[in-house]
């Protein structure tokens, strides 16, 4: 298990980055974190002839907070985000969702833009981005353009990232007063990908849901918006029948697929069980929900 | 008989003052392993070494047509290219059969497959390079032309008449059969109130030991000798068998065995890819490197368990057990593995099946199959689990169907503690067994009615929890019966060396070894203790087959209950030497005098009379001084081996706790309890780490690890994220308790204590998770329980 040959190079600016991107094409693999790609190197699952290593443009590294948007640089590691107060603050789904993330060695290491770019369709993150509406942030040869997350993930590790494009950081719009959330995944063993995961982000008012984003992932090989199943529930007092709808729309919802953990059916099953508790969960009552955490 | 694990009780020739016997004291070597100065082969480098990487099959089963190495061969760094057959002039092949094992059969096994691989990761050729990475890129372009051939993988069509046999003249493709009837099975089940059956099914699963297989050999042309530095349990068993294959006297072979991350099991065999390395130097004429990479591990390592068992119940209404029956058969790859063979396992679940119970009649068929797919073999608590697991199922069956308890049908089957000796329906002989006390312990441990009353309660509110039991019965100690009998050349007793140096600190030397379970460390307790030393002024020696007496080594939970008692001999005789030589000293009665905290001391006073430092100064240095005619011996060597019983049998009972989210088939283990009796407890600490342990490495498949093939034969989740072995966040608080019922045929009366954990672990989750699921009548008998057979079982989808 040791990788192929490989050229290194590391660049200090992303103008730098985006050129030697531009140089090698397709031969070129951008490393990060590398707790995605190095395993797959060493397995020569990927080979490429040149890693351009970004881990040393410091000013991707940054969390911030203005105008009601959160912004995160490409190299912000887990631990940034699980340490940080205003992802706790402004993107509380975002800072549950970390805790799912792996195990304490792979988030000190590994960045969320590194996370993204490679979009492992089983990842917690790239789900989270669609259930907040976030915005991903890319350099290339013509300069910076956004791409919407829902546009972003195309398949297994599949983006709109052209290859000669830098995923340089995203935007998540602050999330609004009284706005709720709900986070759970299936995984066999605690930090390992899961079987079937959701997240959700919601308007909660007297007992009734409005603007769900119902964001499901490890279901199918990219993170989906189940947004027929959300229709079922806006707008309706949730009970039973209501849930029991929207259960029944998720199968137009979502394409789940076979593996080692789980059939297509039992996907749909875990996925159908995710909703009912995250409706019950977005009605409770989130005050008392958030200092169980703690 | 029975007594706490810290006080030993009574008064025996253990209670020696400053006694380590029963303490524990921190192990030797745990600074140096903490501090990373520990030293694994893979640390180690020779001048002039190269590294071996082996171009594997890809297929299951596949015929060689040739190997293009032309490419490889011209690549900088490429020290070499060899196939099977170029091989095959170095090194004899080997067949992995026992005689005592009547009818079991294997095939000629090469250290490279020679044209043909009969599973996928079987080598077939090797590349040696001067660094790994080179060799790795060398095997890239190692051309191998393959015909593939039709794969036998199922092991319940194994045997069919059209399925293609893997050894053509082995005529079929049974390796073993066994059979047994005892007592009158027919007339005990057509008398008992109520039988029940039920198929089992054993997912095959590996070791996965921190540190994987390594070898580093060194075949010295000048000297004529071969040094091995290897991750081995067995030395003395590696340096037979590397001479015998490599037409070499055994003392043209040493065998190094220096720190090792974790074995059990897995590191006691001989595996062609090792038998190559050691090949590969000799042929080569300097020092070659081998350590199998994860990937490799999966597919190399050996596999254990693949068993499918019906098992068969015979109850009366008051709970009686009237009889078991049993037809096991399991799949062990392509070859019997050498030189331990791929039969014991199955054999095991034949002797083992129904052990802890009073029921005379027992009927039992075990089939061992070839099929294309990695090697079989001993991996901790062989056959264990799934006696255990079939037995301790059927138990609970039988109580359903007449409706008791599950304590209560035990505890109205188990031997009586008072029966001993016994033996059972499979001729097993038990010296001094503690099934009640044991039982009677744990159940008091985990408030048993107390728990049931909140299992209720909770089932009222759709929160569904299981109990499960599981009593057993557990193999250490092994005497020749074991292998020797069969025509193994594997040591069956163990030697220890202790000498007292001139400043009055001990060397001592075991044939025992260490892989990271404190054998170092009991070895130094009992020789301190037996001597009268201070534990930490005893160097303990171990791994070395041209530095220590000759022996074993440790597997088959031996270490301690065998090369224990040759430490304990060895360490009473240098007593008795050092009596001797002090007395002349001093002109006393050596019968007057004792080793007490490295003084001699007038016995049963603490008066001391003279240092061990200083007798050995004057018996070393000044002889001159003492009376003619005197000669000191301060060196003795002690050798041990079970005769009276061919096992030190121990029991015990474990409990599982668990919830099933009936929605979403997930289980969430909560707490585990174990009582076990191991004799007398060497170290307390120890024995309940590897109770734990052990628990821990049957919990794994009782829910997580399985090696999964597909039908072609393919190994399909060969990594760490994919073959899940069990985290510590996953596993529940595991509570261990203890009887002590000492084995009477040493004095040390300690028996083994490594595999008591694996062996019932998966039958007390199995037990409760179709507990917890009895309301819905479903049985699950199959492991790994995964949610998705637990949700389909539940008909959720």
């Amino acid at each position: 298990m040791k990788a192929s040959d490989f050229n290194y190079v590391c660049p200090s600016s992303v103008e730098e980055a985006t050129s030697l991107l531009a140089l090698h094409g397709d031969g070129a693999k951008v490393i990060a974190g590398g707790q995605s790609l190095v395993p797959a190197l060493n397995l020569r699952l990927l080979a490429p002839e040149i890693l351009i290593d970004i881990g040393r443009i410091g000013t991707l590294r940054y969390i911030s907070v203005a105008d009601g948007m959160v912004r995160i640089g490409a190299l912000a590691r887990h631990v940034d985000l699980l340490n940080s107060q205003e992802i706790a603050e402004h993107v509380p789904l975002l800072a549950e969702a970390i805790t799912y993330v792996a195990h304490p060695a792979i988030r000190n290491r590994g960045t969320i833009g590194g996370n993204l770019a490679h979009a492992d369709p089983a990842s917690e993150l790239p789900a989270c981005m669609m259930a907040l509406d976030a915005v991903m942030v890319i350099s290339g040869p013509s300069g910076e353009r956004r791409v919407a997350a829902s546009e972003f993930f195309l398949g297994i590790y599949e983006t709109a990232l052209a290859p000669d494009e830098l995923l340089i950081g995203l935007e998540i719009p602050v999330t609004a007063a009284g706005s709720r959330f709900y986070f759970h995944e299936f995984s066999r063993r605690n930090g390992d990908f899961a079987i079937a995961g959701l997240a959700a982000q919601a308007n909660v008012r007297d007992g009734t849901v409005e603007s769900l984003r119902l964001a499901y992932f490890a279901i199918g090989g990219r993170p989906t918006l189940a947004a027929h199943a959300a229709a079922k529930v806006a707008r309706q007092p949730i009970g039973p029948a209501v849930i029991a709808d929207a259960q029944s729309a998720l199968a137009e919802d979502l394409e789940p697929h076979d593996d080692q953990q789980a059939s297509s059916a039992m996907r749909l099953h875990l996925a159908k069980v995710l909703l009912e508790r995250c409706m019950s969960d977005l009605v409770q009552d989130q005050e008392m929900k958030r200092k169980a955490l703690q | 008989m029975s007594g706490s694990a810290d006080t030993p009780s009574g008064l025996s020739a253990l209670d020696r003052p400053n006694s380590y016997i029963g303490r524990a004291v921190p192990r030797p070597n745990l600074t140096r392993l903490m501090q990373g100065r520990g030293q694994y082969v893979s640390d180690m480098t020779l001048p002039r070494m190269g590294h071996v990487v082996y171009v594997r099959s890809p297929y299951a089963h596949a015929r060689i047509l040739g190997i293009d190495s032309t490419d490889a061969k011209a690549m900088p760094g490429v020290i070499a290219v060899v196939t099977g057959a170029e091989l095959a002039q170095v090194c004899t092949p080997w067949v992995g059969v026992l005689s005592h094992l009547k009818g079991l059969k294997s095939a000629p096994q090469y250290p490279i497959a020679v044209d043909r691989a009969c599973w996928q990761g079987e080598a077939v050729a090797a590349v040696i390079a001067t660094s790994r990475a080179i060799a790795e890129d060398a095997a890239e372009q190692v051309i191998v032309d393959y015909e593939e051939l039709e794969p036998v993988t199922d092991m319940r069509t194994a045997l069919d008449p059209e399925t293609p046999v893997i050894h053509p003249d082995l005529g079929d493709n049974l390796a073993f059969e066994r059979k047994l009837d005892a007592g009158e099975v027919d007339r005990a089940f057509a008398e008992a109130d109520a039988v029940v059956d039920a198929e089992f099914v054993f997912g095959r699963h590996t070791g996965v030991t921190l540190e994987s297989r390594s070898v580093l050999a060194d075949w010295n042309a000048g000297e004529g000798r071969l040094t091995v530095y290897q991750g081995t349990q067995a030395p003395h068993m590696m340096q037979n068998i590397f001479a015998k294959h490599l037409s070499l006297e055994e003392a043209q072979v040493r065998v190094v065995c220096k720190d090792v991350g974790g074995s059990f099991g897995i590191k006691v065999h001989v595996y062609a890819d090792e038998m190559a390395t050691a090949a590969l130097s000799k042929l080569l004429r300097r020092p070659v490197k081998f350590v199998a990479d994860r990937i490799e591990s999966f597919a190399t390592d050996i596999h254990a368990r693949d068993h499918r068992c019906y098992g068969k119940i015979g109850v009366m209404k008051d709970g009686t057990i009237t009889a078991f029956e049993i037809d096991d058969l399991t799949g062990i790859g392509p070859y019997s593995m050498y030189p331990r063979t791929s039969a014991i396992e199955a054999n095991q679940v034949v002797n083992l099946v129904g052990g802890p119970y009073t029921a005379q009649n027992y009927r039992a068929r075990a089939r061992v199959v070839f099929q294309n797919k990695n090697v079989t073999c001993q991996y901790r608590a062989v056959g264990h689990p799934i006696a255990c697991s079939v037995t301790e199922g059927l138990v609970d069956l039988a109580a359903r169907a007449i409706g008791m308890d599950p304590a209560e049908i035990r505890r109205r089957n188990l031997i009586q503690d008072d029966a001993y000796p016994c033996g059972s329906p499979s001729g097993l002989k038990f010296e001094a067994l503690s099934h009640h006390a044991a039982l009677n312990k744990l159940l008091a441990m985990m408030n048993y009615d107390a728990l049931r009353v909140e299992q209720a309660e909770l089932r009222q509110r759709g929160i569904y929890r299981g109990i499960g039991l599981a009593s057993f019965i557990e193999v250490t100690n092994p005497s020749a019966a074991f292998y020797g009998v069969g025509g193994a050349r594997i040591s069956s007793q163990d030697g220890v060396t202790v000498r007292l140096d001139a400043t009055g600190s001990v060397t001592c030397q075991t044939s025992i070894t260490e892989q990271g379970q404190g054998s170092e460390a009991i070895t130094a307790q009992v020789v301190a203790t037996a001597i009268g030393v201070p534990m930490e002024r005893v160097r303990v020696i171990l791994g070395d087959t041209d530095n220590t007496p000759y022996g074993g080594g440790t597997w088959a939970s031996r270490a301690a209950g065998i090369g224990g008692e040759a430490a304990w001999q060895a360490g009473k005789a240098l007593r008795n030497n050092i009596l001797a030589a002090a007395a002349t000293i001093l002109q006393a009665d050596p019968a007057t005098l004792d080793v007490v905290d490295g003084v001699v001391v007038d016995k049963g006073t603490t008066r001391q009379r003279i240092g061990l430092d200083e007798m050995a100064r004057i018996t070393y240095f000044r002889p001159d001084t003492l009376p003619p005619g005197f000669q000191a011996e301060l060196m003795a060597t002690r050798h041990f081996v079970p005769r009276q019983y061919p096992f030190a049998f121990t029991n015990g009972v474990q409990a599982s706790w668990l919830e099933v989210d009936i929605e979403t088939g997930f289980v969430t283990l909560l707490k585990h309890w174990v009582v076990e009796d191991c004799g007398t407890i060497i170290n307390p600490q120890l024995v309940d780490e590897q109770i734990r342990g052990g628990v821990v490495q049957g919990l794994g498949p009782a829910l997580y690890e399985h090696c999964r093939y597909d039908e072609s034969g393919q190994l399909t989740n060969g990594n760490m994220a994919d073959y899940l072995v069990p985290m510590a966040a996953e596993m529940p608080d595991i509570e261990v308790g203890h009887v002590v019922s000492p084995t009477l045929e040493t004095e040390l009366g300690a028996k083994g204590a490594g595999e008591a954990g694996t062996a019932g672990a998966a039958a007390a989750v199995a037990n409760a998770v179709n507990d917890a699921l009895s309301p819905f009548d479903v049985l699950i008998t199959e492991i790994p329980l995964t949610p998705e057979l637990i949700l389909k079982e539940l008909k959720r989808f």
